[in-house]
């Protein structure tokens, strides 16, 4: 929260992010103009600076005016200045500024604050005096203003009430605090919110996954620098046959997270962020929509695509609120496939997961998987999407074990039991020989186990069905049809 | 510039989607105000679960209670600077007095003392990161990373004079975290105006 903070929104001036702070032109009207409000008060207290306030946390100790104060030290600067008040009219004794020497282990600039004797004194204007006061405060001065500001602090009772005002200022100052904010508080504030008053207009459950998700991806992004923007990022997928994959950055990544969400938001009747007349229209396809952005855009994509994302993202969670659990079932077209809208907002946030991890990795971030539950429910996705996977690859010819068993829609067939360990796992039962069958744990011809983060590598592209960490047992073939058909499901 | 109306407007939509009991709008305000509030409150508390705590109170409040924001009042985040703050010191001032009460060490005039200093410094916080950009980065460099207004200067690409000026401002605005009332009464977290 404090100083040197990076404020992620900072550059994009997309209104909706605007700090609410102090505009350009709102703090003139405060009286803080160059020349303002400290012009006339030259009454030492008059209005201006109460010893306590500087001396209410320091003190104690810190007596010597040229002790070494760091500026964290607990005693803030001017601490030694008690009493000062008690003779009004006459200027207070300033202390000299704090030492340069630090903590920090940075590299100091020239020992400027240092008391070196200064063998023609400096003469400079009221006015420039005055405005080297914030300079002084902070040790920021050479040695001959310093000594220049000094020597006139002990003559203008305004200007050393300020100076006195702005060297307390200085020990408020503090090193920011690496604050990261525990990923999971914000789902334990929101239940205890809604447990006090339940919603009028709940987040319908198969979208909490991705409010979940995009909130994270979001905290991650508020912590990385400018530079970091630009850091490379491959994106790997599985197209079938061999793992593929596309170089990016990771503002690149989230102009495709921006993208492929908008498929969403088209199904809902909200904005493409690629435009209505967007070249996305000829290839309506996660891959292609993302090309088309990339190639749309005049520059690489900058930070600047944060805020469009993380809107487009709240506005999806509001209005599939707004739409209710039934819309769940709306469809929304990938271009050569659909889903319901409850598993598109399912994969969204597998997404989602999937690329902050990404991001993560190219900035040397740690990131965790998703909460136990919904981790359920994108492993669940995962598992329900299979059979279609298994008969896509062998309409594709990519299979090499093509179906020996007709089977009679609905009536069980082969399967095999997918047993997912960890947290978030649980057992699914995978037929074998069409979609249209159901799996059958009398008829099991094969046994998988894997962890349930390995296997949403593995279905995120991210590891290859042969180098999965899998338990395996039955037939070999079935097996190895699951991992490539659980690895085809990846996608750009 | 447009921009000055923005805030506004996302106050009072905020508030009206919060006061119809929006799940969706208490996420985006979460989003939005989580890391001012617990910064805020473990500034005052210097307790990670604390300030946990004083966060889930903070949003409860607003939640259950977003009529009681006014948007002609001022923007909605010094009010949740505000509510974070008494809620905060608070805290601070109960668990003092309650390890006072058992025997602890110390005196009722240094719990004070404890009480507003924790107070300053979390309004200080504030005042940091709502001040001009312009300003927060000279600091950040005169302070931070210990360079002299010359070198700030050349570092923004601004005159020497313009150095003087932001550093003098930025402090000048900082100074008036020490202008709260009596100890622990909530300050005003001013905005804008």
């Amino acid at each position: 929260m404090a100083l040197g903070e990076r404020d992620g929104y900072e550059e994009q001036g997309h209104e909706g992010y605007e700090e609410d702070g102090y505009e350009e032109d709102g703090y003139e009207k405060d009286g803080y103009e160059k020349d303002g409000a400290y012009e006339g008060q030259a009454g030492a207290g008059d209005g201006g600076v109460e010893p306590e306030e500087v001396s209410a946390d320091g003190g104690e100790g810190s007596q010597g005016p040229g002790g070494p104060q760091g500026p964290r030290g607990p005693e803030g600067p001017g601490g030694s200045d008690q009493g000062n008040g008690e003779e009004p009219g006459k200027p207070p004794r300033i202390p000299p500024p704090r030492s340069s020497v630090e903590d920090t282990g940075r590299p100091l600039p020239e020992p400027a604050a240092a008391p070196a004797p200064t063998p023609t004194p400096l003469v400079l204007e009221h006015r420039v005096l005055k405005s080297l006061l914030g300079a002084w405060a902070l040790a920021a001065c050479s040695a001959e203003e310093t000594a220049a500001v000094e020597e006139h602090l002990g003559d203008c009772g305004s200007c050393a009430d300020e100076a006195l005002r702005l060297r307390g200022a200085v020990g408020l100052l503090h090193p920011p605090e690496s604050l990261d904010l525990d990923p999971t508080l914000r789902t334990r504030v929101l239940e205890g919110c809604l447990d006090r008053r339940p919603p009028r207009i709940p987040v319908p459950e198969w979208a909490a996954p991705y409010d979940a998700e995009t909130a994270r991806l979001d905290a991650l992004l508020q912590d990385i620098g400018g530079a970091e923007w630009h850091a490379p990022v491959r994106l790997r997928w599985f197209d079938g046959a061999t793992p593929v994959s596309r170089r990016t950055t990771v503002a690149g990544v989230i102009a495709h997270l921006l993208s492929v969400d908008g498929l969403v938001a088209l199904a809902l009747g909200l904005d493409d962020p690629l435009g209505p007349t967007g070249p996305a229209s000829e290839d309506p396809t996660p891959e292609g929509r993302t090309e088309a952005y990339w190639r749309g855009s005049h520059f690489p994509p900058t930070r600047s695509v944060r805020g469009p994302w993380r809107e487009q993202s709240h506005n999806l969670v509001r209005t599939v609120s707004f739409a209710g659990g039934g819309s769940g079932r709306l469809t929304v077209p990938y271009g050569g496939f659909e889903l319901p809208l409850r598993d598109s907002m399912l994969d969204r946030a597998f997404e989602c997961w999937v690329h902050a991890g990404d991001i993560a990795d190219a900035v040397d971030y740690p990131y965790e998987p998703p909460a136990p539950r919904h981790l359920h429910r994108m492993i669940d996705l995962a598992a329900r999407m299979l059979p279609g996977s298994l008969a896509a690859r062998r309409r594709a010819g990519l299979s090499t074990a093509p179906t020996r068993h007709l089977v009679a829609a609905g009536a069980p067939g082969r399967s095999l039991r997918l047993e997912i360990e960890g947290s978030g796992g649980g057992d699914w039962l995978i037929p074998l020989d069409s979609p249209g069958t159901a799996g059958s744990a009398d008829r099991e011809v094969a046994h998988v186990a894997l962890d349930g983060v390995e296997f949403c590598r593995l279905a995120a592209g991210h590891v290859s069905p042969e180098e999965a960490a899998a338990g395996q047992d039955g037939d070999r073939e079935a097996i190895s049809e699951v991992l490539f058909a659980a690895a085809s499901l990846s996608r750009m | 510039m447009a921009k000055k109306d923005a805030p506004p407007r996302w106050d009072r939509r905020m508030q009206q989607r919060l006061a119809r009991g929006e799940a969706a709008a208490l996420g985006e305000l979460y989003d939005r105000f989580a890391s001012l509030v617990h910064g805020l409150a473990h500034r005052v508390l210097g307790d990670e679960r604390a300030a946990d705590g004083i966060t889930r109170e903070v949003f409860a409040h607003i939640w259950e209670n977003a009529d009681a924001y006014d948007p002609k009042q001022g923007p909605m985040r010094s009010w949740v600077a505000t509510l974070t703050h008494r809620l905060a010191v608070q805290r601070l001032r109960a668990t003092e007095t309650a390890a006072l009460a058992r025997g602890g060490h110390g005196t009722t005039e240094e719990l004070e003392r404890k009480v507003r200093s924790a107070s300053v410094a979390a309004r200080a916080d504030y005042i940091v990161t709502s001040m001009p950009a312009p300003l927060r980065a000279a600091l950040e460099l005169a302070y931070f990373q210990r360079r002299d207004y010359r070198q700030a200067a050349a570092d923004l690409g601004v005159t020497e004079d313009e150095a003087r000026r932001r550093l003098r401002l930025g402090l000048q605005l900082l100074s008036t975290a020490h202008d709260a009332g009596p100890a622990g009464a909530p300050p005003e977290y001013g905005g804008a105006r």
